[in-house]
């Protein structure tokens, strides 16, 4: 499948899908998150292009729904990779080894902080506290917890996901 | 000096309007405050200083910059001082070892992330921070931040972190490299303008100010460039442009500005001569220290090097301009004059006085034709824009302007808007109503296009009657049918204020089936659900306002909307009391004034007619000059007897009224046919292209005077610098006067404001020494209201009983039909002002370059037109082009432009049709027919043609 250019992730059957998400938030009180929830999950990152008409329909303005957008790391900006590993580099997984599983899961995965691996299947992602301090260092793997995490595991985890 | 005043401080928070008073001893003093102040304000009230960075008068507290603390007894650790209310008792302390420390240690962190650049700073010498970090002993950095925001490189590379200045707005600079991220600016955007164009993005180290969404920049974003920002940011980052070139001011000079009806009050920044920057004051009474782009940024073109700066004259307006001295000119302008008079008669002279001017100005112009030239032909451009509303409200109420002052809208509950586009034509007065709605205040807008109010971020109810161009009185009556049949409207009120007989006539006649929203949806296209919506909603509001504009007034019936206006107030009782009345929106800094000097035909300043016995005496023995009694010709009158060859000559004082006045050929041939014509302007016009004595004007910089403003307030106008043209423009009609034999002998405009309070009662009681006191007065200002009048009709109406009037819908005559199946409206828009004259000589280009064609997407395929086409504009009397722009703001049928431009010239297709009581232009209703084009008409081409010949100056040699 070849790959979509990046600005024409919101397209002109976009509009229709973006509607639709926002009508089935109408009348809710603070709509605002739930319509972004369900926008990250239609196209994988908030568009742009999407956040005026977000404005529009909820009587807001661009800029209050891009300062809602930056706010939270995440809602992204341009679309992960279908898995994405979360390492937490909060203090109590600093403190039980967290930069040194961090350092070897990026030299593994061979990427950085935000960045997805060259097949385009894994997004690796920092996170400040999982709220799983006793069984630091942590980690999440799309959306499942791994606690006590060391790179053996990880990596094994990571590969059966890649596959 | 009086002039020189030393800025307002700034206590904090915004003052509190409890009647209940709290005493409260901070640092020893003793304090009594409103109950709801905050212990800033109170610190403030008692002569004390707490430092603060994100805490401003003008906004609402936050309490986000932690340097505010103070210590309370029996209160826990160290609150902010912005965001805790004061207690009866409450003993504070600003200044204690503990909160000095903490201060400290806060402003060490903020100045961790900032450059030390100070010297070489534009905020040098005008920084909070800098003064911050001295008021808190800041002597030392301890931290070596490994990221900042403010170096551009790092040892080892770009500093990812480091963002360039946005430049993108021609008036102020953003450099996010000063930011301290304290949020006023985003607050000021919200709270006080209410555009909701700026945020903060990111959070923790990452927050930053953004304009709009990562991609845009201040211009490309919502921002509207009002510069509330700019006012409130405590540091380099958000500056005026004006200030990085200039430098800190040195002296202040207390101003009005010179652009809408609203009449904002400024503190024009001074360094010598020249204006650094105007500030809106905290203390205007119009403005509450609001301004929008046209009187914060766009006064650049009183410097303009386009500005005439010596008198011109010539034999005819073919000719290039002759430069003279005033000598020459002045007696070249009055000889033809007298010439004039002495070959077709008395009354062959006329004048336009001019809304630009100050009331002082207006006055003379008007005494000029009356005691001068010895007729009344005297008009003024409110008879193109507001006369319906002297007429209409008069009749109504007994007198000719609106019954509240701005404030007043900080307490309705229900703003029904027509025909008029506040957040373009009246920003200042659009922030405060936008503040209302979103405190919950309902919004009616009865407008054929939709109107940016409607779109007012955070609003509650909203509701939309798109009525086509025209049907205003129908869709009224039909408001007032819906309240009349359903029992909606005030006996009581009706009873005590108005005839209740002469009320159950009206209803008689608006219960008729003819006016029910069914048979009015047919002509007006509003849906008849809709119109009873709006009547039910209005009847209902415990109080509200009504506020209308040119779109009520520009019509052949402007003056039967406006008493159908006042009748839907009358009836629901929404009169006399604060958060309602009936409130023209009027157009230009003075038309209001304009108008109460005695501008029109047929009446004396305070609106006494010319042949009322007793103030003609009463002139007569201070003018010492016998005076007529016939009313003078109205401005289309005096074209009408100029092509019939009776008008020969007219003096113009600041109008260009070939651009502004309908059906543009019309007023060209007249202006041809005229022997004399004296245009007294900044600039060349449209106008003075068929002037033979053009006669250089003063800016409202450079003279002193008054204003009066949409809510009948008299605000004063400064000198604040030298006349470039060497004379303000009450001398020069002083000395075009005397060149005539009048013998005035004016040295000051604080004497002719003398003779005005002298003659008109409503003015008895101000003079300049009054308004240097007090600020502003609105009139009535006399022995009953020494300090003025804010509400009209408190307990009675000025003509005694409120009158309802039959408001008969007649269809104008300019119909739509297969020739010209659209209907053309005309508005305008925020950044440019009228003819365009002073906007067009400023950065506000930047934002409207063109004027442009509204029109509706089905109007536009049908025509086989697209976006940025050019566009033919056809109508019975003349045609122009322009680009066509694409959007459903108009419903189908309907296309809207704006008439800044001179290029367009789109009054060369407006009509000669009028208001039948006052004659004011129908300029809201044209029928036209739209088609694609390749460019210029023969119009604009001979046009423009004739304008580059008119406009030659001779060079003259160097004397």
């Amino acid at each position: 499948m070849p790959s979509t250019p990046q600005d024409s992730v919101f397209d002109s059957d976009s509009q229709d899908r973006l509607d639709r998400i926002i009508a089935t938030h109408a009348g809710r009180e603070g709509p605002l998150l739930p319509i972004l929830h369900d926008v990250q999950a239609e196209w994988g990152m908030i568009p742009e292009e999407a956040q005026p008409i977000i404005a529009k329909a909820l009587g807001l303005t661009r800029a209050e729904v891009y300062g809602v957008v930056s706010f939270y790391h995440d809602f992204r900006d341009h679309p992960a990779g279908p898995h994405v590993l979360r390492l937490c580099r909060a203090e109590a997984c600093i403190s039980m080894g967290g930069d040194e599983l961090a350092d070897q899961i990026c030299r593994a995965l061979g990427i950085g902080w935000h960045e997805t691996t060259p097949d385009g299947r894994l997004t690796l992602e920092p996170v400040f506290c999982l709220g799983l301090c006793a069984c630091a260092p942590s980690a999440e793997l799309d959306g499942k917890l791994i606690g006590r995490a060391d790179a053996a595991r990880i990596s094994r985890m990571v590969a059966e996901v890649r596959a | 000096m009086k002039d020189f005043i030393i800025p307002d401080r700034d206590m904090g928070t915004p003052a509190s309007k409890s009647d209940v008073m709290v005493t409260l001893n901070v640092d020893g003093r003793q304090v009594t405050v409103p109950a709801g102040t905050s212990v800033m304000r109170a610190a403030a009230e008692a002569g004390i200083a707490v430092p603060k960075l994100c805490a401003t008068d003008h906004l609402e507290a936050f309490g986000s910059c932690r340097l505010c603390v103070v210590q309370i007894d029996g209160m826990r650790g160290t609150p902010a001082s912005c965001t805790t209310p004061v207690a009866e008792g409450m003993v504070v302390h600003t200044q204690t070892d503990e909160v000095a420390q903490i201060r400290r240690g806060v402003m060490e962190l903020y100045i961790s992330d900032h450059p030390l650049d100070c010297l070489t700073c534009a905020a040098n010498g005008d920084c909070e921070l800098q003064d911050m970090a001295g008021a808190v002993g800041l002597r030392e950095v301890r931290y070596d931040a490994p990221k900042n925001h403010f170096a551009q490189r790092t040892a080892t590379g770009p500093n990812p972190e480091y963002r360039p200045k946005d430049q993108s707005n021609p008036y102020f600079t953003f450099d996010p490299a000063k930011c301290i991220v304290c949020s006023r600016c985003v607050r000021a955007c919200e709270d006080v303008q209410g555009t909701f164009a700026l945020t903060i993005e990111g959070r923790g180290f990452d927050s930053r100010v953004s304009a709009g969404m990562g991609s845009d920049s201040f211009l490309s974003s919502d921002c509207v460039s009002c510069g509330a920002c700019v006012q409130v940011c405590p540091t380099a980052t958000l500056v005026e442009n004006k200030v990085i070139e200039i430098g800190t001011p040195e002296h202040i000079v207390k101003t009005t500005c010179a652009y809408c009806g609203v009449g904002c009050s400024f503190d024009a920044h001074m360094r010598g001569e020249e204006v650094v920057r105007m500030v809106p004051s905290k203390g205007g009474k119009a403005n509450h220290g609001h301004s929008c782009v046209k009187g914060r940024f766009a006064w650049g073109y009183a410097t303009h090097r386009e500005r005439i700066l010596r008198p011109m004259v010539r034999e005819k307006i073919t000719d290039p301009w002759r430069e003279v001295d005033w000598d020459e000119a002045l007696d070249f302008a009055a000889t033809r004059l007298r010439r004039a008079q002495d070959d077709h008669g008395k009354n062959a002279i006329g004048v336009i006085t001019s809304s630009r001017c100050t009331n002082e100005e207006t006055y003379l112009v008007q005494k000029l034709a009356r005691a001068v030239f010895g007729n009344n032909n005297t008009d003024t451009c409110a008879r193109v824009c507001h006369s319906p509303t002297g007429y209409g409200l008069g009749q109504a109420f007994g007198t000719s302007a609106g019954t509240h002052d701005f404030d007043s809208v900080e307490d309705t509950d229900l703003a029904l808007v027509i025909g008029a586009n506040p957040t373009d034509g009246h920003p200042v007065f659009a922030s405060r109503l936008r503040k209302r709605m979103r405190q919950g205040a309902g919004l009616i807008v009865i407008d054929p296009r939709r109107i940016d109010l409607l779109e007012t971020p955070h609003m509650g109810m909203g509701m939309h009657l798109p009525l086509r161009p025209g049907t205003n009185v129908a869709v009224l009556t039909s408001l007032a049918h819906v309240i009349v049949t359903e029992g909606l409207y005030d006996e009581d009120f009706i009873r005590s204020r108005c005839d209740w007989d002469e009320f159950r006539t009206y209803m008689d006649f608006a219960a008729d089936p003819r006016h029910s929203p069914d048979e009015v949806e047919k002509l007006s296209c509003v849906p008849a659900g809709l119109i009873r919506q709006a009547a039910r909603a209005y009847a209902a509001a415990p109080r509200a306002s009504i506020y209308y504009g040119l779109g009520v007034t520009e019509h052949s019936q402007g003056s039967t909307t406006v008493m159908a206006i006042a009748n839907l107030a009358m009836m629901t009782g929404n009169i006399g009391e604060p958060g309602t009345g009936v409130n023209p929106l009027r157009g230009q800094n003075n038309v209001q004034g304009s108008c109460d000097m005695g501008s029109f035909p047929h009446e004396f300043p305070g609106y006494r007619h010319v042949g009322d016995q007793a103030t003609r005496e009463l002139y007569e023995r201070i003018w010492g000059v016998p005076l007529s009694d016939e009313p003078g010709l109205r401005i289309p009158n005096m074209f009408d007897a100029a092509l019939a060859g009776n008008f020969r000559g007219l003096y113009c004082q600041g109008e260009d009224i070939v651009q502004s006045d309908p059906d543009t050929q019309h007023v060209t041939s007249a202006l041809k046919a005229m022997d004399i014509v004296i245009v007294q302007d900044l600039f060349l016009n449209e106008t003075s292209n068929y002037a033979h004595v053009l006669l250089p004007g003063s800016s409202f910089l450079e003279k002193d005077g008054t204003f009066t403003n949409a809510e009948r307030r008299i605000n004063m106008v400064r000198r604040c610098m030298t006349p470039k043209n060497g004379h303000a423009d009450w001398e020069i009609t002083q000395m075009l006067a005397n060149r005539m034999g009048a013998g005035w002998t004016y040295t000051h405009p604080s004497e002719i404001m003398e003779e005005i309070a002298l003659t008109t009662p409503s003015f008895a009681g101000v003079s300049f020494d009054l308004l240097d006191r007090v600020g502003s007065v609105q009139w009535p200002c006399n022995e009953a209201a020494p300090l003025g009048t804010p509400v009209m009709h408190l307990d009675g109406f000025v003509r005694g009983k409120g009158r309802f009037l039959h408001t008969e819908y007649v269809a104008t005559e300019e119909r739509s039909g297969p020739r010209f199946p659209l209907l053309l409206t005309t508005g305008r828009i925020l950044s440019q002002y009228n003819v365009g004259a002073q906007t067009r000589r400023t950065e506000n280009l930047a934002w409207h370059a063109e004027d442009v064609l509204e029109i509706h997407p089905s109007d536009a395929e049908n025509r086989g037109v697209r976006q940025g086409d050019w566009v033919r504009v056809a109508s019975r009397s003349g045609e122009t082009t322009l680009r066509a722009h694409i959007t459903d703001r108009v419903a189908p049928g309907v296309v809207y432009t704006t008439f800044h431009h001179p290029t367009n010239q789109v009054n060369v297709i407006t009509t000669d049709n009028s208001d039948w009581a006052t004659n004011c232009p129908e300029f809201k209703v044209t029928a036209v027919q739209v088609s694609p084009s390749n460019g210029p008409t023969d119009w604009q081409r001979d046009y423009r043609s004739h304008s580059d010949l008119a406009r030659r100056i001779m060079q003259t040699a160097a004397e």
